[in-house]
């Protein structure tokens, strides 16, 4: 078993053999051996496999995920912003392709990053399993035998006692309770002893290796929740404007991530209703005048399609767990309730119309389709400002986050939406280059400019449009993972083990006991560490201290 | 929500640029102690040759002088002017005590200005980069200062100095930011957590990074002197009041070691929980969190460089300095650069 581990780079904490200079990291720098490997199939794979759960490669492979993480920070990721991606393909013809077909925006999922991730981790479950049964063995079994000559070991040392037989002042124990007082005093240090004939072997920090392999191992289990994690999981996005509600079912989303083997059928049946929306600002610095402070969304749930109705607060650090799902708060907006008429007067659209905040003082850009409108449709395209303000050269800016002067500021277009023809399109886009301009600025006409409660009649008897109020708006995740809270059991047993594994010494200790010529008894002791041990030497002191105060020791002789 | 103390806040400002300038005084009088370290190795070999020889082994490897018997130290050789214990030899070396002096000093000026944010504002002194820097600066001084009471890291002064000098202007002039209330996602307890425990792992990296550093230029002085080398740069006299490469390297690993278990609990987990309770997932693969994989990873390899053969020594030292560098990148660069949901820099537009 020995002989074939030449060609695995063990750490300096897993040689078995208590040769000093292994341990010294001094030393350890020599050039490694390399493996032949044996011919035939079966030799080759065996020399796969060992180099596959070698350390280096293990350290190779590390070093790989670390690279290989690095164009995801660089590139767009589907997985955040698919739209970012498809517009960086867009600008950048020809490296845009190329980069996507080397999965450079899915770096994540992309097979590269995979394979490395995956054949870390092959590596790591074929560098725990030999290890765990050798630390199985070494727990089960006596600390190991005495080595010859202890005077050898990195930390060593003697002490002669005193025999009045041999003339000295005080009378010391023999060397058979010498042994026993020894062992004890290692028992008392927490080692795990085992008193042998003429010795003592004493090992203690087993707890070091543990937790090693539970480091590595909760790793592995880390890996397997987050896999776990994304096949049954599921999430989506809903926009809940004041008033409306939310019924957990597939066709309620806006926008809809299942996982792999997510069922429909496990969907918690839970609603959310929003009831009231507050946002606070920062009225009293100079500096960060109107920043957003506080955002609370009061809302009324309820589990089950007749479970009681429960008025909640949904904040921004403060999710609702509904049923194992939660629900996240993460953005907000004004809704300006808006209608259209169109030529033969006939309501062609009504209710509110999410606009999407651009900046800290939701200058925002709403969008109005009216695909139902005759004789032509109509769309509406322009800005939404909470306070408005005229900014000199007849342009409005939004001036504060808070309705002070709420202003509707639109270009009006007839025309076909293109919304017939069934393909999906961004409701927040209006593609206005096949219609007709109404109103613009550019136009005679002018913008449309609204305030709540007024109308406003549009050119050539198109209809007309009125600002009739607004409505706050929330935008909600909810996020179902079933194997979320695996991967932080997991992550705090790889913390445990890591920390015991770090800071824990793992130390071998003998003592041998033998008498002398002049009939005096005679201690040796030696001590090892096994890994990185910064303190072996005051082991030898505390140890060594403690053997003085137990026996009457002999002024030391000058050794020859 | 509390209003914010004006008052107070314009002191912890003026009490920063103090402690910086406090800072900068005691690390050119660190640096003018590096440069008379010939002077001071003269004093110590005059020191050394007057013991006798046995005594000087002891003293150098301070061991309790009753305790002969313990295995059969090495003499050390004649050059090794400090050994693996960084014990102090009793030399006077009145500028490098100057500098400690005013370190403390500057430490006791900084601590009032960063708590004094923390107070005028009524939250955590660690919500932006200006904020996160100075208070990094201050952790690097304080454990620099702590690890001064029980070694002789003196040799470390300039290097340690230098980079938290740098660190107080880059935050006062590269990230002036006046006291704020923080936005709502930034109110949740875990910012004390994740944030301070990202400071400390980052202090102590900064700190383990200097000596990486001396200890490449230590083993490339090592090797020269093994090749028989006479010629003295005089320049680099200093590197014989630093310890040898491999004590500077088993230093900087247990420091390291300590920086990658907060750095796995802070970063890492805690990251990923306030991510989950904020977002709604624990992990995106935003910018900020592949950073702080990428650098979790980079000294996980350096922790097992430590234990693979051949890779002991420089290598790792150059693994622990990759490292620091992407800290210094997903610090810098990532925030101010690169677009992600951490965009919260507090940068003016
Ligand atoms: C998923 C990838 C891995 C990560 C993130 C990782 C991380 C770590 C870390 C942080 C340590 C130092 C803390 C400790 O001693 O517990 C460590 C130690 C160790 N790892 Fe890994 N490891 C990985 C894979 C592997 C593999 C594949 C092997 C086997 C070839 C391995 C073998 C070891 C050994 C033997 C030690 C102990 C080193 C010592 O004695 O100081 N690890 N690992």
């Amino acid at each position: 078993m020995a002989e074939k581990r030449e060609n695995t780079y063990m750490p300096a904490g897993h040689r078995d053999a208590p040769e000093a200079a292994e341990n010294d990291p001094r030393t350890a720098g020599g050039k490694p051996e390399v493996a032949t490997p044996a011919l035939g199939v079966k030799g080759m794979l065996r020399w796969a496999w060992t180099q596959l759960t070698s350390m280096r490669t293990a350290l190779m492979l590390l070093l790989l995920l670390a690279v290989a993480a690095v164009p995801g920070s660089i590139f767009p990721q589907r997985v955040q912003d698919s739209f970012a991606v498809a517009t960086w393909i867009e600008d950048n013809p020809g490296a845009g392709e190329v980069l996507d077909f080397l999965q450079f925006f899915d770096v994540y999922s992309s097979i590269w990053f995979s394979a490395i991730y995956l054949l870390l981790f092959i590596s790591l479950i074929g560098c725990i399993l030999p290890r765990a049964k050798k630390h199985w063995q070494q727990i089960t079994s006596a600390p190991p035998r005495t080595p010859r000559r202890l005077e050898r070991l990195p930390e060593s040392g003697a002490l002669e006692l005193q025999s009045s037989s041999a003339g000295d002042a005080q009378d010391g124990p023999d060397a058979e309770t010498a042994l026993q007082d020894a062992a004890a005093i290692l028992k008392a240090r927490r080692y795990r002893v085992e008193v042998r004939e003429t010795s003592v072997g004493a090992e203690r920090g087993y707890l070091k290796e543990t937790g090693n392999l539970l480091f590595h191992i909760s790793l592995v289990g880390v890996l397997i929740c987050v896999a776990l994690g994304s096949m049954f999981s599921y999430r989506g996005q809903k926009i809940l404007v004041e008033d409306e509600s939310f019924v957990n079912a597939l066709v309620a989303y806006d926008n809809f991530y299942p996982g792999a083997y997510f069922n429909e059928d496990q969907m918690q049946p839970f609603s959310v209703s929003l009831d009231a929306f507050e946002r606070v600002f920062d009225r009293e610095s100079t500096t960060h005048f109107g920043q957003a402070l506080d955002f609370t969304a009061d809302v009324t749930t309820r589990l089950g399609a007749d479970g009681e109705p429960q008025t909640e607060e949904l904040k921004v650090n403060q999710p609702l767990t509904m049923d194992g799902a939660r629900v996240f708060l993460v953005g907000n907006g004004y809704a300006p309730e808006v209608t259209v008429r169109d030529g033969d007067g006939e309501v062609a659209f009504s209710g509110p119309v999410i606009t999407r905040p651009d900046d800290g003082v939701y200058t925002s850009m709403a969008v109005i389709k009216a695909p139902d409108a005759s004789p032509e449709q109509l769309g509406f395209v322009g800005l939404f400002l909470p306070t408005s303000q005229d900014a000199g050269d007849g342009l409005a800016v939004s001036v504060d986050p808070e309705l002070g002067n709420p202003e509707l500021q639109l270009n009006s277009y007839y025309g076909d939406l293109g919304l017939d023809d069934g393909l999906a399109q961004n409701v927040y886009v209006l593609d206005t280059e096949s219609l007709e301009t109404l109103n613009s600025r550019e136009l005679d006409a002018g913008g449309i400019v609204l305030s709540p409660g007024e109308t406003y009649d549009l050119p050539e008897g198109m209809g007309s449009i009125s600002f009739d109020g607004v409505k706050d708006y929330i935008a909600i995740d909810i996020h179902y993972n079933p194997a979320q809270q695996g991967v932080l059991i997991f992550a705090l047993t790889a913390l445990g083990g890591l920390v015991l594994s770090l800071f824990l010494r793992r130390r071998r200790a003998w003592v041998t006991v033998e008498t002398t010529p002049a009939g005096r008894t005679l201690v040796r002791y030696g001590l090892l560490s096994r890994g990185e041990d910064f303190k072996i030497r005051d082991e030898n002191i505390a140890l060594r201290t403690q053997f003085e105060k137990k026996w009457p020791v002999r002024a030391p002789e000058k050794e020859s | 929500m509390q209003s914010i103390n004006m008052e107070l806040a314009q002191y912890s400002e003026l009490f920063m640029l103090i402690a910086g300038f406090i800072y900068t005084g005691a690390f050119m009088l660190f640096a003018v102690d590096m440069i008379r370290s010939s002077a001071t190795i003269r004093r110590v070999e005059a020191e050394l040759a007057a013991e006798n020889a046995a005594e000087r082994t002891l003293v150098s490897y301070g061991a309790p002088a009753d305790n002969p018997g313990t295995g059969e130290p090495e003499a050390a050789p004649a050059e090794e002017l400090v050994d693996e214990e960084m014990a102090y030899l009793g030399t006077r070396r009145p500028f490098a005590n100057v500098a400690v002096a005013l370190t403390v000093l500057g430490v006791a000026a900084h601590t009032f200005a960063v708590a004094a944010r923390g107070i005028a504002a009524n939250r955590v002194p660690w919500a932006n980069m200006y904020e996160f820097l100075t208070t990094s600066a201050l952790v690097v001084a304080a454990v620099y200062l702590l690890v001064l009471t029980r070694k002789d890291v003196r040799f470390l002064g300039t290097f340690a100095l230098g980079l938290v000098v740098t660190m107080m202007a880059a935050a006062t002039m590269g990230f002036p930011t006046p006291v704020a209330h923080v936005q709502p996602a930034l109110q949740s307890p875990w910012i004390a957590i994740h944030v301070s425990l990202a400071v400390l792992a980052i202090s102590l990296f900064t700190l383990t990074f200097a000596m990486n550093v001396l200890q490449l230029i230590q083993h490339r002085r090592e090797l020269s002197q093994a090749a028989g080398e006479t010629t003295r740069r005089s320049g680099w006299q200093f590197l014989r009041l630093a310890p040898s490469a491999t004590s500077l390297e088993n230093w900087a690993y247990r420091m390291n070691a300590v920086g990658f278990v907060f750095w796995t609990l802070g970063p890492l987990i805690t990251g990923a929980i306030w991510a989950e309770e904020t977002w709604g997932r624990y992990w995106g693969w935003d910018v900020k969190e592949v950073w702080t994989f990428v650098i979790w990873v980079v000294y996980a390899g350096y922790l097992h460089a430590r234990a693979t053969r051949g890779w002991t020594g420089n290598r790792a030292a150059w693994l622990s300095i990759i490292g620091y560098g992407c800290i210094i990148f997903n610090y810098a660069v990532v925030n101010i650069y690169f677009p992600g949901l951490h965009s919260y820099a507090g940068l003016p537009e």
